[in-house]
């Protein structure tokens, strides 16, 4: 319980650095910010969409401190000023919106990855030299070479274009009203289908190699010779005496490289124009929508921090040691 | 220099330096030899032909120069991030790790923050704000990226700097930066390496990511904006494949042998790696199947395990190469 609390104390400090830094940045750009924001829009957007953003950056001239307050005050009410391409959606909404496909599209994606590519890593470190072993690191490696969204362009290409066999674009067909029923969750997971594939190609070969060199290390353990000793069998020696030890750092490994899955995942929901975070980002970046980059900042924190979180649920429950 | 004499031999290493000169080499030399890779100049999507290589891209650009021209800028960038950010992981790391305390403490918990920020949000953000160019991108790339390297070197200087000759040092009254740098660092080549080099593929693949996001000066040729510019034009419903295929090889192939000579430091410098190779092929040798256990391997001459020691983190460099 103390770790896990400990590590909440830790998730709620970065949170608060990352708030910090969102409140900082513009700040910091060359020049003065409100004029910066009247020179950028000026003609672009109507006065009162100018007056509500410079509020909701906060950029008066009170001193900074009043200023660092009033916007803390802000956030806490949910408050993240309105989007400028989405006028006058408030950025909460525009965010919100977005959230659920993001989260389903990353979230099933890095899962079948981590579960295929630690299983993966499994069985080549047991078959080392095996047939697998020779083909399956070195592959997945080449494909984690490419960048995410470059693998996403080539399968749309492939898949999408060429062989019409999957959707191109969007997580649902436009007819179809999003609601719980069997055509609908067919309709999103055919959408789903080539954007969640281009990351796990991306990323599977991460998860699979730590696992396999992990493993290998275990492997050389007394407790992995004794049991093979006592005569076990191999499938058992495999899984519940070396690959149960050789998971426990992996997991750590899983949350810190979470952000990084996330931010290519991110980028694939651009090719696809899948209507996550990461597409509203493409958008917000295309229209220069500062208030909702930012929101999209902080958004994207909170999640990988409360993602964070559940391994480390996950890890109190894997490792014994923890929980006392 | 035994490291870099060792790294020579391995057969994974060699494919991934000889790779990466062929790149450099074309990187260097190759925008001598092409047509200015701007101009518009031919019919725009022609495909692949014998005049124009790579096809033209839908401005009428030559794609076989944009590709090789962007090499320089993508790489340049790559290598110079990939220095300072294993120099700032290194500086950062020894010094949590070395002077211990309330600098440990403090140095621990900024590195560990800035590894659990998304980089990609934050790195838009900032470039949202700085003037579009190739060196507000190194910027936001320097500023996302350090922190996994400090916590690896800071893992490695804990252990280090309970060894005798640490001790040694500090009673024969050394100043600690001489210490840090020039009696821990030297210990830890082998993973100052892979640091730098797991630095250069991030910088590499978050700076293509970001160029193609639109952050980046779009006016410039590089690996990142040339898929914007594929992208932009509608590349997949033109069908013009070859405007979006030649860039990512080549980032790929540039990750690729990065690596590999990743995967050749790990084994050198993994003493569990290194004795299963060493026992597979004694094995081999003598006609006998290598078992399913991982064999420990004792050489006369390696008497010590502590010449070898890493650090316990799971193989951190193929992590960070993530």
């Amino acid at each position: 319980m103390k770790f896990l609390i400990r590590r909440l104390g830790f998730y709620l400090l970065a949170a608060w650095v990352s708030l910090t830094l969102n409140f900082f940045i513009p700040r910091l750009a060359p020049g003065d910010p409100a004029s910066a924001l009247q020179a950028t829009f000026q003609g672009k957007l109507d006065p009162a969409a100018l007056e509500a953003m410079k509020v909701a950056f906060g950029l008066t001239d009170a001193p900074l401190y009043e200023q660092y307050l009033t916007y803390a005050w802000n956030l806490l009410h949910g408050d993240l000023g309105i989007s400028i391409a989405h006028f006058p959606a408030p950025v909460t909404e525009v965010i919100g919106e977005a959230l659920g496909w993001t989260l389903f599209l990353a979230g099933i994606s890095v899962v079948i990855s981590f579960v295929l590519g630690t299983f993966l890593g499994i069985v080549s470190a047991w078959r080392r030299g095996g047939i697998l072993d020779s083909i399956a690191p070195a592959s997945f490696i080449f494909l984690g070479a490419f960048p995410y969204f470059w693998l996403a362009m080539l399968l749309l290409f492939v898949f999408g274009f060429l062989g019409g066999w999957f959707p191109l674009r969007h997580a649902h067909s436009d007819q179809l009203e999003i609601e719980f029923s069997l055509t609908f969750a067919l309709d999103a997971l055919t959408h789903a289908f080539l954007p969640a594939l281009s990351i796990v190609l991306a990323s599977l070969g991460g998860w699979l190699l730590s696992m396999r060199n992990t493993m290998i290390g275990i492997l050389s353990e007394e407790y992995v010779t004794m049991a093979q000793a006592k005569g076990l069998s191999n499938l058992r020696v495999m899984l519940n005496y070396a690959a149960r030890n050789a998971l426990l750092p992996n997991i750590t490994g899983f949350g810190m490289a979470l952000g990084f899955v996330l931010s290519g995942s991110l980028l694939t929901e651009i090719v696809f124009s899948y209507p996550g975070q990461g597409y509203l980002l493409y958008e917000a970046v295309k229209s220069m929508d500062y208030p909702l980059m930012q929101g999209l900042f902080l958004a994207i924190t909170v999640a990988v921090l409360a993602a964070n979180w559940c391994v480390d649920v996950a890890y109190v429950f894997l490792d014994p040691r923890t929980r006392r | 220099m035994n490291f870099f004499l060792q790294l020579t031999r391995n057969r994974k290493a060699t494919f991934g330096l000889a790779l990466l000169g062929a790149f450099v080499f074309v990187s260097l030399l190759g925008p001598l030899f092409v047509r200015e890779p701007a101009a518009f100049l031919a019919e725009p999507l022609q495909p692949p032909s014998l005049e124009y290589l790579l096809g033209t891209t839908r401005q009428g650009q030559d794609v076989f120069a944009q590709t090789i021209c962007g090499a320089r800028m993508s790489l340049t960038i790559g290598f110079l991030v990939g220095l300072i950010v294993v120099m700032i992981g290194a500086t950062v790391g020894i010094a949590a790790g070395f002077l211990g305390g309330w600098v440990d403490d403090l140095l621990s918990l900024l590195t560990n923050v800035f590894l659990i920020i998304p980089g990609l949000p934050l790195a838009v953000v900032l470039a949202a704000y700085l003037e579009a160019s190739p060196t507000s991108i190194a910027f936001v790339l320097i500023l996302t990226g350090w922190a996994w390297n400090a916590r690896v070197i800071r893992a490695q200087t804990l252990s280090i700097a309970q060894k005798d000759f640490i001790s040694a040092a500090i009673t024969s009254g050394e100043s600690r930066l001489r210490i840090m740098f020039f009696e821990i660092l030297p210990n830890m080549t082998s993973l100052v390496v892979s640091g730098f080099i797991g630095a250069v593929v991030y910088a590499i693949g978050a700076q293509v990511g970001l160029e193609f996001l639109g952050m980046g000066d779009v006016s410039e040729v590089t690996w990142g904006t040339n898929l914007f510019w594929a992208s932009n034009n509608q590349a997949l419903l033109t069908e013009s494949w070859w405007t979006i295929v030649p860039t990512g090889v080549c980032v790929a192939l540039v990750g690729f042998a990065l690596v590999m000579i990743n995967f050749a430091i790990d084994e050198m410098t993994n003493p569990k790696l290194r004795s299963e190779a060493d026992f597979r092929k004694f094995a081999l040798a003598a006609g006998v199947n290598p078992g399913f256990s991982t064999p420990v391997i004792r050489s006369e001459e390696a008497p010590s395990s502590e010449e070898s020691s890493t650090p316990a983190s799971p193989s951190p460099q193929s992590a960070g190469s993530r």
